[in-house]
């Protein structure tokens, strides 16, 4: 009973916390079990149940590949149009949904924490994990269209699971703010759903990175690669096609702001946490 | 630190309420509100969370400076009427929501209870919900695992454990949930009374697990409005009113202290002012008042096997008359069964009730009630629409009696009715 590890004191703490890496640790069990939860959950009931990670993108690259490949006439860094949108396609997906997801987590989710006390910054990070698995299936199609397009990996290959890291913390990142933004004020909701429409088109999914170069200069370029996604977007095409070097330039640029945005995520999160019940 | 397990001190919340809405009676007035109306509700939305200004008036303290101690092995019971601030207590306790001042520190590994079945999932599998419900209520995997088979056989649903919660019966939902919630192994146990609604099977499960606990020398804190529970489980109280300490003693002295407050109920809140009504918009009770054997000073407390008169005022505030009128009044145990009810009609008691005030009288010529704390409702119709019902109107306390003059007192543990029967040694008699 007197055993010092149980000691809890609770009072108010107003003002910035530290995240509780310890009691993260300490509760990983229930952060498996709801990612589990999220992932059976999410296509019970379906017909076409997991087959829905690849349609998404898949008919997102059929109408790309008419508009903008063949109408539109996008320049695709000289590789065929349909794999260089679809190898972007596939990390904008995973992106989009993680974030949507995660900005709804905690009003979806105010049920559960209302009830009860764990570290609610599992929350808007199930769906963060969750959604490496729509990722990985959709992933594995690109495999499909390299053998179709005959396109040989290279070394580049290996790069990918920095790229991951990298998708995943800007989305944990992002998800943390916006859960946090969206209990208390549900517009952050709405906002997300038409946000991630602009977003795409900010970011390299239809169009090649070079384009930027060419037409505002490096610095301009080096610039946006502080968004997050067009290094990760542009080193998923290089790191599986190959037929570019690896944009270190834009990973650079982005590694930067996503551990930015990861940090003040997760602080901003702690800071609102205690308030949660109360606005729920 | 000794055997002090939960040290509450100085415990505060306070909480915004609805906040003021501007009303505009011009055209122009409403279109500037309209343009200013995102930064108006910006500033409202915040002001849920920030207390900065001086607009007190909207601010509502839930509880106020609370302090008590829970001692190893104790059960302490917190009680007190609705929004005296026992939720909003066990709510800091358990760590859902802050203090905005103040402090506790628990020494032990706390467990709460607010509900039975947090984070259920209706498609995912009894199993897939075992594991999922426990980790939420703090276990570990491997701790699941091990108690699983215990869980199972506690919950009674082996056969569909497999099977996804959501062709479940409620019924096979609540003990799935309540037998990962009993197998739980808290030093320190919060518990909420909305766990003892329900079946009274599931409640005796609860209320034993309960006691359970508490004879392992754990210390149970549980916040309840049924005395009856409270009374049989704790060994010390807290009585809380408009979030503050009342008195904190021997469950004894708290109980009988909350049922002298809760006599006054019937003389302070007007029953005609009541807001919690449903119809009433024509018709409305306006107050009541009890009497032993004949009328004359009204009482709240009464004997087992009393004669009771309870005179019904109303006032019918519409210009019509109503045509047979009934009127009921329903009596409830303090746990919320429906005991038994008094109906007009069924007996051909019709009224007819013009404009104006009135009475109407009901005779209970010996009261069935066992001792104990009881409640009551009353509804009035005519003609098959509804005219005013009122729940929870009040309370009365029930002493036992002799109700058949016998001269023996019923076992008083049990609440319950009395009814009148006979035994015979033949059935030349019948």
């Amino acid at each position: 009973m007197n055993d010092p590890k149980y000691i809890t004191v609770i009072e108010s703490r107003p003002g910035w916390q530290l995240i509780d890496i310890k009691e993260l640790k300490q509760y990983r069990d229930l952060l498996y079990f709801m990612v589990k939860r999220e992932i059976t959950v999410l296509y019970k009931q379906t017909i076409l149940g997991f087959a829905w990670a690849i349609i998404r993108p898949v008919f997102s690259m059929i109408v790309f590949s008419v508009v903008f490949g063949n109408l539109a006439k996008v320049p695709s860094d000289g590789i065929p149009y349909p794999i260089f949108s679809y190898s972007a396609l596939v990390p904008w997906t995973y992106f989009s949904t993680a974030m949507t997801r995660s900005t709804q987590s905690l009003v979806t989710g105010a049920n559960i924490f209302t009830k009860v006390y764990f570290p609610r910054m599992i929350i808007p990070l199930t769906p963060v994990i969750a959604g490496l698995v729509d990722f990985a299936i959709a992933l594995s199609v690109v495999g499909v269209l390299m053998v179709y397009y005959s396109i040989v990996p290279t070394i580049n290959i290996l790069y990918l699971p920095l790229l991951i890291i990298l998708m995943v913390m800007t989305s944990a990142g992002i998800g943390m703010w916006l859960s946090a933004l969206a209990i208390q004020y549900r517009d952050v909701g709405f906002a997300t759903q038409f946000m991630s429409q602009l977003l795409m088109y900010a970011a390299p999914v239809v169009w090649p990175v070079s384009l930027i170069g060419e037409k505002f200069g490096h610095t301009a370029q080096l610039l946006y690669g502080l968004y997050p996604l067009a290094g990760v977007i542009e080193g998923f095409r290089s790191a599986l096609l190959g037929h570019n070097p690896m944009p270190w330039d834009l990973i650079g640029m982005g590694s930067i702001s996503a551990s930015l945005l990861f940090v003040s995520g997760a602080l901003y999160f702690k800071r609102k946490e205690r308030v949660f019940a109360d606005v729920a | 630190m000794s055997d002090i397990a939960i040290k509450v001190e100085n415990i505060s919340k306070r909480y915004r309420i609805g906040v003021k809405e501007q009303v505009h009676d011009t055209l122009g007035g409403a279109f500037i509100s309209w343009v200013k109306y995102p930064l108006s509700n910006f500033k409202r939305v915040q002001k849920l969370s920030k207390f900065a200004g001086n607009d007190a008036e909207d601010i509502i303290w839930a509880v106020r400076d609370i302090s008590f101690e829970v001692k190893a092995g104790e059960v302490l019971g917190i009680i007190g009427k609705n929004g005296a601030g026992k939720s909003t207590l066990l709510k800091i306790l358990a760590r859902i929501t802050e203090p905005t001042s103040g402090s506790v520190v628990i020494d032990g590994r706390i467990a709460s209870l607010l509900e039975v079945g947090t984070g259920f999932h209706p498609e995912l599998t009894g199993r897939e919900n075992v594991y999922l419900n426990g980790t939420i209520l703090g276990m570990r995997k491997k701790e699941i695992e091990r108690k699983f088979d215990e869980i199972l056989e506690f919950s009674g649903v082996e056969k569909f454990i497999d099977t996804p919660v959501k062709r479940y019966s409620s019924g096979m939902r609540v003990r799935l949930a309540f037998a990962v919630a009993a197998h739980l192994e808290p030093e320190i146990l919060l518990i909420d009374e909305v766990l003892a609604v329900g079946d009274t099977e599931f409640q005796k499960r609860c209320i034993g697990k309960m006691g359970e606990i508490a004879g392992e020398g754990r210390p149970v804190l549980f916040v309840s409005h049924n005395m009856a529970a409270v009374q049989s489980l704790c060994s010390r109280g807290v009585l809380l009113e408009d979030g503050k300490v009342v008195i904190d003693s021997t469950i004894r002295e708290v109980v009988s202290q909350y049922v002298t407050k809760a006599k006054s109920v019937i003389e302070n809140t007007s029953i005609a002012n009541r807001t919690d009504r449903k119809y009433g918009t024509q018709f409305r009770f306006t107050s009541l008042d009890f009497f032993n054997e004949k009328i004359g000073e009204a009482t709240q407390t009464f004997l087992t096997g009393q004669k009771v008169i309870i005179k019904i005022n109303y006032k019918n505030i519409s210009e019509r008359t109503f045509e047979q009128v009934s009127v009921t009044i329903s009596f409830f145990h303090s746990l919320g069964h429906f005991l038994f009810g008094c109906r007009s009609d069924v007996l051909g008691t019709l009224y007819r009730v013009g404009p104006g005030s009135g009475s109407v009288y009901c005779i209970i010529p010996r009261l069935p009630l066992n001792s104990g704390l009881y409640t009551f409702n009353l509804f009035a119709e005519s003609q098959g629409v509804d005219l005013d019902s009122i729940k929870e109107v009040g309370h009365i306390n029930v002493e036992a009696g002799d109700y058949y003059g016998t001269g023996k007192l019923p076992a008083a543990k049990r609440q319950g009715v009395f009814i009148d029967y006979y035994w015979i040694e033949d059935n030349a008699s019948i």
